[in-house]
């Protein structure tokens, strides 16, 4: 019991270290705060006027767009988790953390932590840019709470991704390409418009790719309607990115 | 307080086919400072790694204070602290940050005052503020000196602590390092550099090719390139030719034309008859010196043979 209090104790410690590298660094903010709210700015009053889905009027084109621009806002967060890694890796200080004695779960842990809180404050604040631009959402309490523990679990999952990408990467440059894989997902889905005008192979892949069910199942609970099959379907690639990434994370922690 | 802190035995290490070490044994004194000496990529930082828990042997075994690293590292790693190649502080963070990090995550009562107290040892108070990005080199090795004290280890590991440091830098660092050793600390230390370990160590292991070749105190090693030798310039040809008669039975050994070398066994009673002899001779010496091998001269023994 005192050896769990120490590790959390430790990862906690640890984490607060990441979280002040993440606020005094001010291209990290721009990035990851400043982009997600600006891309939504720009989606919502320069393309927004241009882009017509049927069902959904022009006011309401910020409704439909926000649930992609929350996992972009992830997304470009977690090219800063995996920079952190590579950074802590090739600076030695894994090898000062790994020689300490504590737990060395609480080394990755702490950077876990730190990642999660970071992209959780980030999401707040593109939501509450979406609010004052007129995002407007009939949830019930229920389905927030269920909008909010999704997002932390997309939060987990890319953090997770961002561990072997940064461990095994030897330049900060290549720590955080991978992103680059994560927002390509994300334009080719229906976070911007339905895949259902897009070129019939386009389709099929942004049908069948993790992200799409994802934005679908935020984007109906934050309208109220009914989520059918896509929920299941998001938490089963969120849990499976989570194992693959884990398994990989962890042979490569081994070997820094 | 000549107990063994630190014992090496029989480390094996191999990547894949590449050999990187064979069968290393070490023994370290408490309160002593041991230098192990060798070239890049003679193995110095995988010996290292093992010893303090980052990477597993292939055979053998390493203990501190009779803890087996492999077998129990978080009990072995609360006895050392470790500072990688590269000086291991965290450049966004304050000094006083890096230290108090430090200080709580080994779980010390009072971390705030544990970091003051080092800032103030290691004349960073000025600075305790500032990220540790901006100090200087001398500055980031004190630092991580300190961060080293933080829960006063038994045994500081430090993996080429001077690398990269100006002279001055370098000079201050070796005495903080003969500091601490007088304070009783055990240091463990990597370097390329001779000088450092002449300077700084008790003992010191050569290491080369993943083997240590040789090992002593730095007067034993100079031993090994051959004895103190005593050097003789006198004015022309004939006085060489004479004086080697003369010194016959001390086996001189001519150097040019007017240079004569002779190996000092008792070094004072042998110079005293040399001059002695030379003087009843009325032979004029230009010049004479003492000639004490370098660890450069061991170092070029022990990579000739």
């Amino acid at each position: 019991m005192m050896d769990v209090i120490k590790n959390l104790s430790d990862t906690l410690t640890l984490a607060n270290r990441i979280i002040k590298h993440n606020i005094r660094s001010i291209d990290t903010l721009i990035t990851v705060v400043a982009m997600p709210v600006m891309i939504l700015l720009g989606m919502v009053f320069i393309f927004g006027g241009a882009i017509q889905i049927p069902g959904v009027t022009k006011d309401e084109y910020i409704n439909y767009v926000l649930p992609g621009i929350l996992l972009i806002t992830i997304a470009t967060g977690s090219a800063y988790t995996s920079l952190r890694i590579n950074l802590d890796k090739t600076s030695g200080m894994f090898d000062r953390f790994k020689s300490m004695p504590i737990a060395k779960s609480s080394v990755l842990g702490g950077q876990v932590v730190a990642s999660v809180i970071f992209m959780l404050v980030s999401i707040i604040v593109v939501l509450i840019v979406g609010f004052i631009a007129g995002f407007r959402s009939d949830a019930t309490f229920i389905e927030w709470l269920l909008v909010g523990l999704l997002i932390i679990l997309f939060s987990l999952a890319l953090t997770w991704i961002s561990i072997p990408f940064g461990l095994a990467a030897g330049s900060i440059e290549g720590a955080s390409s991978f992103s680059y894989i994560l927002l390509m997902l994300l334009f080719v889905s229906s976070a911007f418009v339905p895949v259902e005008g897009m070129p019939k192979l386009v389709q099929i892949f942004a049908e069948n790719q993790p992200m799409t069910p994802i934005i679908q199942t935020l984007r109906n609970l934050l309208d109220s309607q009914s989520v059918g099959n896509d929920l299941w379907l998001s938490i089963g690639w969120m849990v499976l990115i989570i194992l693959i990434s884990y398994i990989f994370g962890l042979k490569a922690y081994r070997r820094v | 307080m000549n107990s063994t802190v630190l014992n090496i035995h029989n480390v094996k290490k191999s990547f894949k086919e590449n050999v990187v070490l064979t069968n290393v044994n070490i023994s370290v004194k408490t309160g002593s400072i041991y230098a192990l000496l060798g070239a890049n990529g003679a193995g110095k930082s995988t010996l290292l790694k093992i010893v303090t828990g980052l990477l597993n042997s292939d055979g053998g075994k390493v203990t501190i204070q009779n803890i087996d690293v492999a077998d129990n590292p978080v009990a072995a790693q609360r006895l050392f602290s470790f500072s990688s190649q590269n000086s291991t502080v965290d450049g966004v963070l304050t000094g006083y940050e890096n230290l108090h990090l430090i200080a709580k995550l080994r779980h010390k009562r009072n971390p705030k005052k544990i970091a003051e107290a080092l800032l103030d040892k290691f004349e960073l108070t000025d600075a305790k503020d500032k990220a540790a990005s901006t100090y200087s080199g001398g500055m980031r090795r004190r630092l991580d000196l300190a961060m080293s004290l933080v829960g006063n280890p038994e045994i500081i590991f430090l993996d080429e602590p001077t690398t990269g440091l100006d002279p001055k830098s370098r000079q201050e660092l070796w005495e903080t390092i003969k500091e601490m050793k007088s304070q009783g600390k055990t240091i463990f230390l990597t370097t390329q550099y001779l000088e450092e370990a002449d300077y700084l160590a008790d003992q010191i292991g050569f290491l080369r090719k993943g083997e240590i070749v040789a090992s002593g105190t730095p007067d034993e090693l100079k031993r090994l390139a051959g004895a103190d030798k005593l050097l003789l310039v006198v004015n022309n040809y004939q006085d060489t030719e004479r004086t080697m008669k003369l010194l016959e039975s001390y086996s001189p050994v001519k150097r040019g034309d007017c240079e004569i070398s002779i190996n000092l066994d008792e070094e004072i009673q042998t110079t005293l008859n040399v001059l002695n002899t030379l003087t009843t001779e009325k032979i004029e010496l230009k010049n004479f010196k003492m000639i004490t091998p370098t660890l450069d001269d061991v170092f070029m023994t022990l990579t000739r043979g």
